[in-house]
């Protein structure tokens, strides 16, 4: 244990720069991963006709294995570069956020559409002040399993040459010692508790209605 | 184009195909990790998520348990079990990824399973417990044929986690597809890499429509179009499964 402690001590500010990476680079992919699922979702909601093509892209995506993923667009994303990692992350993303902003959508009940219209909401104020508020909750139940998911994939972009505690983990394969392997991993899983509290908490605060218990 | 000529030419030349280093050699391999690992995961998985879901309580930490289970990457857990001293897993790479892979696949496996089992609809039960069914009849001719196809979609996002993860085991010197992708990516081989991965990527869209074809096969014919949404399974637990599970 002391023999881990002074690994640890002496490595510091190697262990902290992985951390600070590992959370760019998941804070960059699943901000990038919204935006994107965004209107792609709504596109799904709104016409019938594309949302299979969405959700049928969005899956074959989820189906192509990270680390081939990452192999594959690098010819065109660029050997060891940040937009490699980063477009492949937030591509993992889409499938879980688009299904999940199109549960809530489509969990608006006829009656709530009717009563919006009958109180005169255009179109536009129906989708911002109805039902976009109401798939809240479902979206963030998205971005929690999609955080916690690309935390762990963020431990396979050190084979890209990109940093993360996937370094350290690499690092202890490497010299065959368990210690960095074993930090690896730890702060990994708090990094992606910690962001699964963060979507938890926020959904708590910002979705202020109690929600109907059957 | 230069790239995609020689991306090509590696494909097909047939030296490439054959040996125990060669295409066929390693492909059988992953496949033979891949597919023990789901059958594990399946027999574990829905053996506790239906046992949980048809009595009814304990699902609700099973599910949570299954969840956080979600948050150990892999990479780390394949590595450690195999330079961990009490461990130590040698067997040429096969028991790390094995064990590693298993406690992959059986997070999806077992949520699916119990929110399966207990989405089946009390009223069909109520109709069977008053035409006198057993407990044990109503649980293999009712429970299971109507939770049967989302336990199998949780299975199908189980089955492409695997194959995908099982290229990982080639960096604890597992033979299969990913040392194409690791041996390119060491040597800057960009086309030998940019090959691997695309073996990867279709073994994997092969699993992935295996599955696909299972879950067909186990739907009930009333209920294939209803259901088409839903052949990837659930991603966490809200809404309705959230009153489900609580």
């Amino acid at each position: 244990m002391s023999w881990a402690g002074t690994w640890v001590a002496a490595n510091q500010s190697l262990i902290l720069d992985a951390l600070g990476q590992h959370v760019e680079l998941v804070a960059i992919a699943v901000a990038a991963g919204l935006a994107v699922s965004l209107p792609l979702g709504l596109l799904a909601w709104r016409f019938h006709r594309v949302r299979g093509l969405i959700l049928g892209f969005t899956g074959l995506l989820y189906t192509i294995p990270s680390i081939a993923l990452f192999v594959l667009i690098q010819p065109v994303t660029g050997y060891f570069s940040l937009t490699t990692a980063e477009v492949a992350l937030s591509g993992y993303t889409l499938l879980i956020l688009v299904r999940n902003l199109l549960t809530g959508l489509d969990g608006v009940g006829d009656e709530v559409h009717e009563a919006a219209v009958a109180m005169g909401y255009s179109p536009f104020q129906q989708l911002v002040r109805i039902y976009l508020p109401l798939a809240l909750p479902a979206l963030y139940a998205g971005l929690r399993v999609a955080t916690v998911t690309v935390v762990g994939l963020v431990t396979i972009t050190a084979f890209i040459g990109l940093g993360g505690l996937g370094k350290v983990i690499l690092l202890g394969f490497a010299d065959y010692f368990y210690t960095p392997v074993v930090v690896g991993l730890v702060l990994s899983i708090l990094l992606a508790a910690l962001g699964d509290a963060l979507f938890a908490a926020l959904a708590r605060v910002t979705v202020r209605w109690r929600m109907v218990r059957g | 184009m230069h790239f995609l000529d020689g991306c090509f030419h590696y494909l097909t030349s047939m030296a490439n195909w054959t040996g125990s280093d060669g295409i066929a050699a390693r492909a059988v391999a992953q496949v033979e990790l891949s597919a023990l690992v789901v059958l594990a995961a399946a027999l574990i998985g829905i053996g506790i998520g239906f046992y949980l879901g048809h009595v009814g309580h304990g699902g609700f930490v099973a599910v949570n348990a299954a969840n956080a289970a979600r948050a150990i990457p892999s990479l780390a857990l394949l590595i450690l079990l195999v330079i961990w001293p009490v461990v130590s897993l040698k067997g040429g790479g096969f028991d790390a990824a094995f064990l590693t892979l298993v406690a992959l696949a059986i997070p999806p496996v077992l949520t699916n399973a119990y929110v399966a089992m207990r989405e089946v609809d009390p009223v069909v039960i109520e109709a069977a417990k008053s035409v006198g069914m057993s407990s044990a009849r109503r649980f293999f001719t009712i429970e299971i044929p109507l939770a049967a196809p989302l336990t199998v979609a949780g299975l199908r996002t189980a089955a492409v986690e695997v194959v995908a993860t099982s290229t990982l085991a080639a960096y604890v010197s597992y033979n299969d597809l990913g040392n194409f992708i690791f041996a390119g990516l060491n040597t800057n081989n960009n086309v030998e890499s940019f090959c691997g991965a695309f073996l990867v990527a279709v073994l994997s869209g092969i699993a992935d429509l295996c599955l696909l074809g299972l879950y067909r096969l186990v739907t009930p014919k009333p209920l294939r179009r209803a259901t088409a949404a839903r052949s990837r399974g659930t991603f966490g637990v809200h809404g309705r499964l959230s009153r489900v599970a609580a």
